[in-house]
């Protein structure tokens, strides 16, 4: 098949230049990945093209990219499946992270973020003679983020990360995640305690673009999830994200549905004059304008059914 | 057509010109809406916080609800909704015995949900059932020369595979070609499938404000007179914190935030007052004299 690649290179030694995109065009077998055809591209067209890749299985992590803007593992990826009828595909290095040379992103960044969560066990008390025992069925949950290869994938797409390189992110928390649910681990409560603080698992949006990238099924997202409810599990709830979490779930039980502008003064904190006052403008605005709900605290009116619904939360919130 | 009318919260709360506009353009259309009464929120992510099997329960229960109505499809008008639906959907057809038990918590109020229902959104009722060759000839004041920029929201795009994504592939492109069947040209700019920022709009405003700014910022950058999108949490942060995350930017973009019934209405020659135009944070005073809306 014809193989028609754009790929964004760029040059260190000219990044007074900034980046731009080069086109290959070649023949290629069909069964080509798009890390097969950047590769024959290195070989036989352009030797000077960079790129990192190692097993060409999915199983060392090295070779994520984005293609057509979405991080991937190119060496998993059919170049007959991004380009069925021979259209141009675009291969860029990986997101949210600096660039070293064409293809190649620098993993400090990703490293750094996983060793801020102590990847390793911490066990407590005394040393057993042979190893630490942990029963099959509590190791179950730990299956999806101990899949993690390392790629950075899921780095490359947060929407977080975009806006904030300080958010800990979806590959670290996912691996945090590992450790506070693994029984053999003695730090639990102080682990939550670090991922409960700023720039930990409340700032996700939970966007779920790292849960679509993952080539693996971590599911980087869902443990993010998992985290806050063991949070919450421990008693942290005194935090804009925790309060959140609990107003939300007030007000439904109460009503069926969703109290906004309480959901807003109860995350805030009940006496957070600075952020009242902060958002008066806003209410303002919208009162102006006719949509700022005013049935709202104790004028919230319970919907038909609401008994029910309250019913509900009572036998299943935990 | 008749649907079972899902609204969601947020229509009925901070975005009650959504709710108007719905049913002003459904009219229109000809499609028949039945509102489920007394059907909960779905929990928007946040309630599934606390443990899936709640949320699961609240929607498996907006779904039995539906089916005792006698229908077999939702139509949302909220990306949030539609994603949750479609997750809990998944996960409750997926496995008979959590059906089972779940049905269990719903048998106080004699309901049962048999796995029928089917949820869509307005924007893949338009395309999969209207069908835009229809739309077309309802469009009665073409939005020609207007530039509108398509923002999803993330819940109508993942998770890929509780969206439909296999069996409906080009649903990522689905607004485009409703805007392009009102004549009008869609614009691409970097950020239309991210986040708005708003589920962390209370949690850490700094970074949702950043979201805010760079997504209007960059539908301006490429020639946009509007945007649109078909998720109510999306309009109300894009709209309504549009000012705040232009004063943290340190600059004015002035970014009309249209809901998708909205566009469409525009279209069909709906006026201001129908679609509640004037009721949104961010001016739309330029956009209407341009595309011809009537007061």
């Amino acid at each position: 098949m014809q193989a028609n690649l754009q790929v964004r290179r760029y040059d260190p030694e000219l990044s007074e230049q900034g980046s731009h995109l080069q086109e290959y065009h070649l023949e290629v077998p069909d069964h080509f990945t798009v890390l097969d055809t950047l590769m024959k591209v290195r070989e036989e067209d352009d030797p000077s093209l960079a790129l990192r890749c190692s097993c060409r299985a999915s199983i060392c992590g090295s070779c994520a990219m984005t293609v057509n803007g979405r991080a991937s593992l190119v060496c998993k990826t059919k170049l007959s499946e991004v380009s069925p009828n021979g259209e141009t595909v675009l291969v860029e290095p990986m997101n949210n992270q600096r660039v070293v040379k064409d293809l190649v992103i620098d993993l400090q960044f990703f490293w750094g973020k996983v060793r801020a969560v102590e990847p390793y066990l911490k066990p407590r008390g005394e040393e057993p003679e042979g190893e630490y025992i942990a029963s099959n069925e509590s190791m179950l949950n730990l299956l999806t983020p101990m899949g993690c290869i390392m790629c950075g994938a899921c780095v490359s797409a947060c929407t977080v990360l975009e806006v904030d390189k300080n958010f800990l992110g979806p590959a670290a928390l996912a691996k945090a995640y590992r450790f506070v649910a693994d029984p053999r681990d003695g730090e639990t409560q102080q682990r939550l305690e670090a991922l409960n603080d700023e720039s930990g698992a409340w700032d996700c949006t939970r966007c779920y673009m790292c849960v679509d990238v993952c080539p693996k099924g971590v599911a980087p997202m869902e443990r993010i999830m998992d985290i806050r409810e063991l949070i919450m599990e421990a008693g942290m709830t005194n935090t804009p994200g925790a309060r959140h979490v609990e107003s939300f779930a007030r007000t439904v039980a109460h009503s069926g549905r969703l109290d906004e502008p309480m959901l807003a003064i109860d995350t805030w904190g009940r006496t957070n004059v600075v952020k009242l006052m902060g958002n008066a403008m806003l209410g303002f605005r919208t009162l102006r304008r006719g949509k700022l709900p005013l049935r709202s605290g104790p004028f919230h009116q319970k919907q038909p059914g609401a008994d029910a619904v309250g019913r509900i939360f009572k036998r299943l919130s935990k | 057509m008749k649907y079972a009318f899902y609204p969601g919260c947020v229509s009925r709360g901070g975005t009650p010109e959504l709710y108007d506009s719905t049913i002003a353009v459904a009219n229109k259309l000809g499609i028949e809406l039945e509102e489920i009464v007394g059907a909960a929120c779905t929990g928007a992510g946040v309630l599934q916080e606390k443990g899936l099997k709640l949320g699961d329960t609240l929607n498996a229960r907006t779904f039995a609800m539906a089916e005792r109505m006698g229908l077999t499809t939702i139509m949302t008008i909220c990306s949030t909704c539609q994603g949750v639906m479609s997750q809990a959907n998944k996960r409750l057809l997926a496995d008979s015995d959590y059906l089972a038990e779940i049905n269990e918590e719903l048998k106080p109020e004699g309901l049962e949900y048999t796995g029928r229902i089917v949820i869509k959104h307005f924007a893949w009722v338009l395309v999969e059932e209207i069908g835009l060759d229809t739309l077309k000839t309802f469009v009665t004041n073409p939005l020609e020369d207007m530039k509108i920029a398509p923002f999803y929201g993330c819940y109508i795009l993942r998770p890929s595979d509780a969206l439909g994504a296999d069996e409906n592939p080009g649903r990522n492109e689905y607004l485009e070609r409703i805007i392009e069947a009102l004549s009008g040209e869609a614009v691409n700019f970097p950020g239309r499938l991210q986040c708005c920022g708003f589920p962390i709009m209370l949690i850490n405003e700094k970074n949702s404000m950043e979201m805010v700014g760079r997504h209007t910022h960059n539908a301006k950058a490429a020639g946009a007179d509007a945007m649109v999108t078909p998720c109510p949490l999306c309009h109300l942060n894009l709209d309504g914190q549009q000012p705040k995350a232009q004063a943290q930017r340190g600059e004015k973009i002035g970014m009309p935030i249209l809901h998708l019934p909205q566009l469409v209405g525009m279209a069909m020659g709906l006026t201001q007052k129908e679609l509640g135009l004037g009721r949104h944070i961010v001016s739309t005073k330029n956009l209407l004299s341009k595309a011809s809306v009537r007061a």
